[in-house]
């Protein structure tokens, strides 16, 4: 089965990294996707606060584009998993967002589909692909590289089935079939802060300080994300946090690099040096050849 | 001396505006409030609001439209959803967030500059005109419009993303632009139709 996949404008932009290792790891895995034609913004959280009606006809015209190439979608980035589900859920439980969203569909020569499922990598990795096929092909394992993973907010709630919504644990499954060590590390699913720390700096600053301070608390020496946004704030304030705190250097990366790491993707092909905190210092002291 | 009332009249609520929170998409359920708090204690904003989202549960209930409109939590609030996942009555906080945030800047509330609302409405018309976002011109939008003095305190992160190749000059658009259009303005006509 080919799977629609669906990128959306992050992993176009700051959120390359998460592209090139997420179909690099797909690639080894012999998962076979297709990006869904001509797709369009998903709204994210920010549309919604400008016209939900419209901001669900939006997301819509991606579902149903991808449902002319395929039952399921794989959507990587966590703001569009969740508009998603979330206008699959409200076309089902509100006649009149159907209403409107199936008519401006119909406008442009397309029907609603309700049948397509949205998931996530972690979910298809884990379930579909599953943990044994991902360890039998591991050829350069992580030898304890000490990892908190980070989910985020809008992967598991509130909307997800795959995994738990307070204490999600599909990640840590996976890094650890690739030999990593997870961390304890509770905050797995707070917030980074989204766009606060563009919009309220102060506020994002500080949300993101106590997300880097838990994961060196807890030993971690990387964090794992699975978010565009969540990897960027942070990946990128740690230096403004640490003024506002104390400094915090500690590397962020997507939990997809780890995995083409540890399924031996070639070097250069899954954006590891695309980040601004550079890992190669942590695989070096752990001997985790990297080339 | 300046002195403020701090106990709430009867006659200081607008019963057209619990009406409206009720019944608009999100709110349906928040009769149900038990005003337990487990949504003030999960979210991760709360301590920085001047009402916590239990608080601006019964407010906007009873309808006392000036606070809620004029609170400082619809726009910390992250969308999150730790709220909802919590909530023993399945009350759809965050939804309603976003219903009172969207009512918010429909009616203007908001302090000038402020960059919330300038981004979503930038955020929406770039969607309208090239159906994505090209994040780094959206950035660069918002800061001229809000806080252009910040631009310059960018130009470090900027040109480290630059380098990294994380910030793309070309700008990202659809194909078939024109279908943007047409479904916009589908979704305005059968709107105007239904009176909603």
């Amino acid at each position: 089965m080919k799977y629609a996949y669906y990128p959306g404008c992050s992993l176009r932009g700051t959120g390359r990294a998460y592209e090139e290792s997420l179909l690099a790891v797909l690639r080894i895995l012999e998962v076979e996707v297709e990006e869904i034609d001509d797709w369009n913004c998903c709204g994210a959280t920010t549309y919604l606060s400008v016209d939900e009606l419209t901001s669900y006809a939006l997301a819509a015209r991606n579902l149903a584009l991808a449902s002319r190439q395929s039952g399921e979608i794989i959507a990587p980035c966590a703001a569009c998993y969740l508009v998603l589900n979330k206008t699959q859920h409200y076309i089902r439980e509100y006649p009149t967002i159907k209403l409107v969203v199936t008519r401006a569909l119909d406008s442009i020569g397309l029907a609603y589909q309700d049948d397509i499922r949205v998931r996530h990598p972690l979910d298809v990795l884990l379930n579909d692909v599953g943990l044994e096929k991902i360890a039998k092909k591991v050829k350069v394992p992580l030898k304890g590289l000490k990892v908190a993973p980070y989910y985020g907010c809008q992967i598991v709630r509130p909307y997800s089935t795959f995994d738990d919504q307070r204490n999600p644990t599909s990640m840590d499954r996976l890094l650890e079939a690739c030999g990593a060590k997870v961390v304890h590390y509770p905050l797995k699913t707070r917030c980074c802060g989204g766009s606060q720390k563009g919009t309220l700096p102060e506020v994002g600053l500080d949300l993101i300080h106590y997300l880097l301070s838990g994961a060196v608390a807890n030993g971690a020496e990387v964090i794992a994300t699975a978010c565009p946004l969540c990897q960027f704030n942070l990946d990128s304030f740690q230096d403004e946090s640490g003024d506002r705190h104390h400094p915090i250097h500690i590397p962020v990366v997507y939990f997809t690099q780890l995995l083409a790491l540890a399924l031996g993707a070639p070097a250069g092909s899954f954006g590891l040096h695309r980040c601004l905190v550079p890992i190669e210092p942590v695989l070096s002291e752990k001997e985790i050849a990297y080339a | 001396m300046d002195l403020k009332r701090t106990v709430k009249f009867e006659a200081d609520r607008d019963p057209q505006f619990a009406h409206w929170v009720s019944h608009t998409v999100g709110g349906e359920r928040i009769r149900h409030c038990l005003q337990c708090g487990l949504c003030s204690g999960k979210c991760p904003l709360s301590l920085y609001m001047d009402y916590t989202p239990r608080r601006l549960m019964h407010l906007s209930r009873e309808g006392f439209k000036e606070e809620v409109l004029g609170s400082t939590s619809i726009w910390l609030c992250t969308a999150c959803y730790a709220c909802m996942v919590e909530c023993p009555k399945q009350i759809n906080v965050t939804h309603l967030l976003y219903a009172l945030k969207q009512r918010a800047i429909e009616e203007g509330r908001y302090p000038r500059r402020f960059a919330i609302p300038v981004m979503s409405r930038l955020f929406a018309r770039m969607v309208h005109g090239a159906g994505r976002i090209t994040e780094s011109r959206l950035v660069v939008q918002i800061l001229v419009r809000t806080a252009i003095w910040r631009l310059l305190g960018m130009s470090k992160l900027g040109m480290a993303l630059l380098r990294k190749g994380r910030l793309p000059m070309s700008s990202e658009h659809i194909q078939r632009r024109k279908e943007v259009a047409t479904l916009l303005d589908s979704v305005a006509a059968t709107r105007k139709e239904l009176a909603i």
